[in-house]
């Protein structure tokens, strides 16, 4: 079916007419190609949060190149009545505003789709099986903005009327939207929106809707909001009382701590100006987390955040951290690798060595948000833990949850007070006469410390990351090396009852389970209905959200036959890590799914995996 | 204090200092350093400076990085917490650990391998931080624990034990350290029992970063013929610049000095440092003058002592980060945690 450019007044073909009357409402994908630092951000973000507005469930992701600006980079949104936000295979509706990626862009829409792109670029002559509204960017954005220097990001915004008009998104949904993007920019604004209008006027008055896909007003999205995961684990660390923070800057890092920054800045500094916390852009990772290692040490709530590369120079001194049991927290959002690997796409591949991170026998805790609401939760519960355990905790998330917008719930309040950890004071000393650092008194394997400047004779101790006794004293005794390994052993199983448990949906009489982590959960929970609905086959699901694993991983695998993990990475690490914990029979059952192509993950990928390995 | 009575003869303590505490209580484990060693004389220095200062020894942090020199923190000083960390990054855990308690005094301990070659990454970020800590470098020009290896501030040409010769340029530690920021840099010699506990008690009064080059030399391992680290080679070669005078701000003592040829530093906690001048046209405060002076003496073989800078009015790291008086480490959850409307106006604008 050819569906070419349609002036205005043209007449509209038979089964074009029949195509718009089969409405698509509320579920499908718009995908914007662009060039990078044109300021497509701004647009994308009042696209997104128009759609919002209008009550309909909604996720963007960023597929952008490691460079400043001139590559190529699309902007997915995906509108599902249903929820879903996993990222899509397909898309729907394409908007072409790069020259270099338009014809590429076009070919790859599926068939029916919609493209959206600048009259110059005539993509018509490309496919004749997709539905084409040309629009004279240019021209449009010319009338409505004088200024020269601005036209190019004001640009932007005209493909955002247009896309509202198509859509029948309310013009006082983008307006809301518009006003949040430039708060307090009275001038922005009204440019912005004249650009807008001008979008939306020329498609009522130059083409005529050839497609089926609508927005309507629901009310799935009233109280929630919208955020990344980076300044979530930012706000976390904030109201977790961070008051280190030593980073380097690092893709796609970087903006947790930039968020942390912004948030101190707001909410914690005094009345009369003074910080409530110490902020160093440090020289590299070595620097960051020796840092951070110092502060926690004296004392101070400390944090960094990395990704690949530098989670790898932050080895030697995780195990010093391990070793000599300082608290930390460590927020790696991991990219792929090896190496510099494709900075800016996704992966989970970081797990096995983090959690080994170091030379000798070093084990280390870790959490895995799979939501921004978790990447708030661990980044408060994170702080708790390294001081409770005193031992650096890391926490990993990824370029998918933590540089993209994800609609939540509201974060929650945190419910428990700040937990210090085991410090003794001049007054416990006073009481005390001495103690041992490393001695285990309770029975949790964690000893008690004392914080430089502790105002007794007897707070004293010596930390170093050689052997040392129970005294903190120098040892070579064998005896002495074998003791305290074996209580940083012992530390790990009482690490074990205070990781958060995984989360498990399951019906209790499937034999099929899926163990998996982090934003994988968007496509699996997707494919689980997808099974259903298409195999009436029921699968039930563990979402792993700690290292060291809780009792419950293993009763899962316990009594399912078949387990399949899903997960981001080539040599299945998620799998090897279970194996090392799970009993030699259990081993067995595990099968894995593995997607690692940098994309996030998508549920027809899960879905087509499982049913032919399940044979149906 | 208990009286003395005619009855009861008077037995005379230890010698106190201004807390009342006797020397003992600034000493540290036995040394496992070999016997003679150049750093074992320096933390007995650095045991007097801190008993004659009365520094309270709670109220100081040990670092150290990794080697013989990093090593020494244990052997003075039990009653002050230590962390002897990773090679060659001290400086950081240092940094971490001052911004946790940033009312502290810090003092760490370091290497000529341990700064200068692994470590010279963090040292010079350090120096241009201006962080408020002592800086030493126990120089002996070797690596120690691996057997006499050598390290990048060894001379060009010196020779080790077994006859190799060094033929590589040396790093002075000291003039990066005035050229990259540090605010009170010196150089001495372990064996030079008086000028080096005069810098660091003026070392202990400074407030920015103090970096001090210890000629420290390794009896096993390069205090042979050949060497440009030994004791006899520092004998012959040591050419103080300036001699040194101290005056702690607690002992209120009018000392004449001649205004023409002594310099007199008002330190930050109100202590005098007195430098006499050894050469007519040295200034101390002048900072393009004072790399100079080393440079020049390095040409001719010298080995430049005594405090060859400093700049008591550069603000230190933590003046920079405007921090509340209390120490990080002890701010309370009211402090440190937002409130729960704080959290409910972010998710308000979110939404």
């Amino acid at each position: 079916m050819a569906i070419g450019d349609l002036a205005l007044g043209q007449e509209q073909s038979k089964s074009a007419v029949e195509d718009a009357a089969k409405r698509v409402i509320n579920d499908f994908s718009i995908q914007v190609a662009t060039v990078n630092g044109s300021g497509s951000q701004s647009a994308n973000s009042v696209l997104l949060k128009s759609i919002f507005g209008m009550g309909v469930p909604v996720s963007g992701k960023n597929l952008f190149p490691s460079n400043i600006a001139g590559l190529p980079t699309w902007f997915t949104i995906r509108a599902s009545k249903d929820g879903y936000v996993a990222r899509r295979k397909y898309i729907d509706i394409l908007i072409a505003m790069n020259p270099e990626t338009a014809r590429e862009d076009i070919l790859a829409l599926p068939t029916h789709g919609v493209a959206i792109y600048d009259e110059s670029l005539n993509l018509k002559q490309y496919r004749d099986d997709v539905v084409c509204y040309p629009v004279p960017f240019d021209k449009i954005t010319a009338a409505v903005c004088p200024e020269a220097k601005l036209r190019k990001l004001v640009r932007n915004m005209v493909y955002v009327g247009v896309v509202a008009h198509l859509l029948n998104i309310e013009m006082t949904a983008v307006e809301a939207a518009l006003k949040k993007q430039f708060a307090k920019k009275q001038k922005a604004m009204e440019l912005n929106f004249g650009a807008v209008k001008a979008g939306a006027e020329y498609f009522a008055e130059k083409l005529t809707k050839q497609d089926p896909f609508v927005i309507e007003r629901m009310d799935a999205t009233a109280g929630k909001i919208i955020i990344d995961g980076n300044a979530a684990s930012g706000l976390g660390a904030v109201f977790a009382g961070v008051t280190v923070v030593a980073w380097y800057p690092i893709t796609p890092s970087t903006s947790v701590v930039e968020a942390t920054i912004e948030y101190l800045k707001k909410f914690r500094v005094t009345e009369d100006g003074k910080a409530t916390f110490a902020v160093v852009q440090a020289e590299d990772e070595l620097a960051a987390i020796g840092m951070v290692l110092g502060a926690g040490w004296s004392g101070a709530r400390s944090m960094t955040a990395t990704s690949g590369p530098g989670i790898s120079l932050m080895a030697e001194f995780s195990g010093l951290g391990y070793f000599a049991e300082i608290p930390g927290v460590i927020f790696d959002v991991q990219r792929t690798g090896p190496s510099t690997g494709m900075p800016t796409r996704t992966s989970q591949a970081d797990l096995l060595s983090t959690a080994f991170l170091s030379h000798g026998d070093t084990k280390h805790v870790i959490l895995l948000p799979g939501s921004v609401k978790e990447c708030f939760e661990f980044g408060y519960s994170a702080f708790d833990l390294a001081e409770r355990l005193q031992t650096p905790i890391f926490v990993l998330s990824d370029l998918d949850l933590g540089m993209n917008n994800w609609m939540s719930e509201p974060f929650l309040y945190p419910d428990k007070p700040l937990d210090r950890g085991k410090v003794l004071t001049a007054d416990d000393l006073n009481r005390l006469g001495s103690f041992a650092r490393y001695k285990d008194v309770d029975g949790d394997a964690i000893g008690y410390r004392t914080l430089p400047g502790t105002d007794h004779p007897k707070a004293a101790y010596f930390t170093r990351g050689s052997g040392h006794n129970e005294s903190a004293g120098y040892t070579e005794k064998p005896e002495d090396y074998v003791n305290l390994m074996e209580r940083l052993a012992r530390k790990f199983e009482t690490a074990a009852t205070l990781v958060p448990k995984p989360v498990i949906e399951k019906n209790g009489t499937s034999k099929i389970g899926i163990i998996a982590y982090g934003t994988s959960h968007y496509a699996i929970t997707e494919s689980l209905d997808e099974i259903k609905k298409n195999y009436d086959l029921d699968v039930d699901y563990l979402r792993v959200r700690a290292y060291p694993f809780t009792d419950e991983v293993h009763e899962f695998v316990a009594s399912h036959e078949r387990i399949y993990v899903v997960e981001q990475n080539r040599d299945a690490q998620l799998a090897s890590l279970l194996k090392l914990d799970l009993a030699a029979e259990q081993v067995t059952k595990l099968r894995s799914i593995l997607h690692f192509n940098g994309l996030p993950m998508d549920a027809q990928s899960v879905t087509d995996e499982l049913v032919t390995k399940e044979g149906l | 204090m208990a009286t003395a009575t005619a009855t009861s003869p008077i037995t005379p303590g230890p010698k106190v200092n201004r807390l009342g505490l006797p020397v003992l209580e600034y000493r540290g484990g036995k040394t496992t350093l070999c016997a003679g060693c150049g750093h074992n004389a320096i933390s007995e220095r650095i045991i007097d400076a801190m008993f004659e200062m009365g520094v309270q020894p709670e109220r100081l942090m040990k670092l150290s990085g990794i080697g013989c020199s990093s090593k020494s923190p244990a052997y003075f000083m039990s009653r002050s917490h230590s962390f002897n960390s990773v090679h060659g990054r001290m400086p950081s855990v240092s940094t971490g650990a001052i911004l946790g308690n940033h009312t502290m005094k810090a003092l760490g301990v370091s290497g000529d391998g341990d700064t200068a070659s692994i470590g010279m990454g963090q040292f010079v970020h350090l120096l241009r931080r201006n962080l408020p800590m002592i800086y030493i470098i126990e120089d002996n020009g070797v690596y120690g624990l691996t057997k006499g290896q050598f390290s990048a501030t060894a001379d060009l040409g010196s020779k080790l034990k077994t006859g190799v010769i060094n033929d590589l340029p040396p790093i002075d530690t000291c003039s990066l350290a005035i050229q990259l920021g540090a605010t009170f840099v010196g150089r001495s010699f372990s064996g030079d029992k008086k000028q080096l506990l005069t810098m660091l008690k003026a070392a202990i009064a400074h407030k920015g970063t103090v970096m001090l080059d210890v000629i420290s030399p390794c009896v096993t391992f390069n205090d042979h013929e050949g060497s440009t680290k030994s004791y006899k080679f520092m004998q012959e070669h040591d050419e103080p610049i300036n001699e040194l005078g101290f005056v702690p701000s607690f002992e209120d003592i009018e000392v004449e000095y001649d205004h023409g040829t002594t310099l007199d530093v008002r330190m930050h906690d109100g202590s005098s440092l007195r430098l006499r001048k050894i050469r007519e046209d040295y200034d101390p405060t002048d900072k393009i003058g004072s790399v100079k002076a080393l440079m020049e003496a390095h040409e001719k073989g010298e080995v430049l002592t005594g405090i060859f800078y400093v700049d008591t009015q550069k603000p230190t790291f933590t003046d920079q980060l405007n921090l509340v008086d209390q120490p990080l480490s002890s701010l309370p959850e009211s402090v440190i945690r937002p409130s729960r409307e704080v959290l409910d106006k972010v998710m308000a604008s979110l939404q």
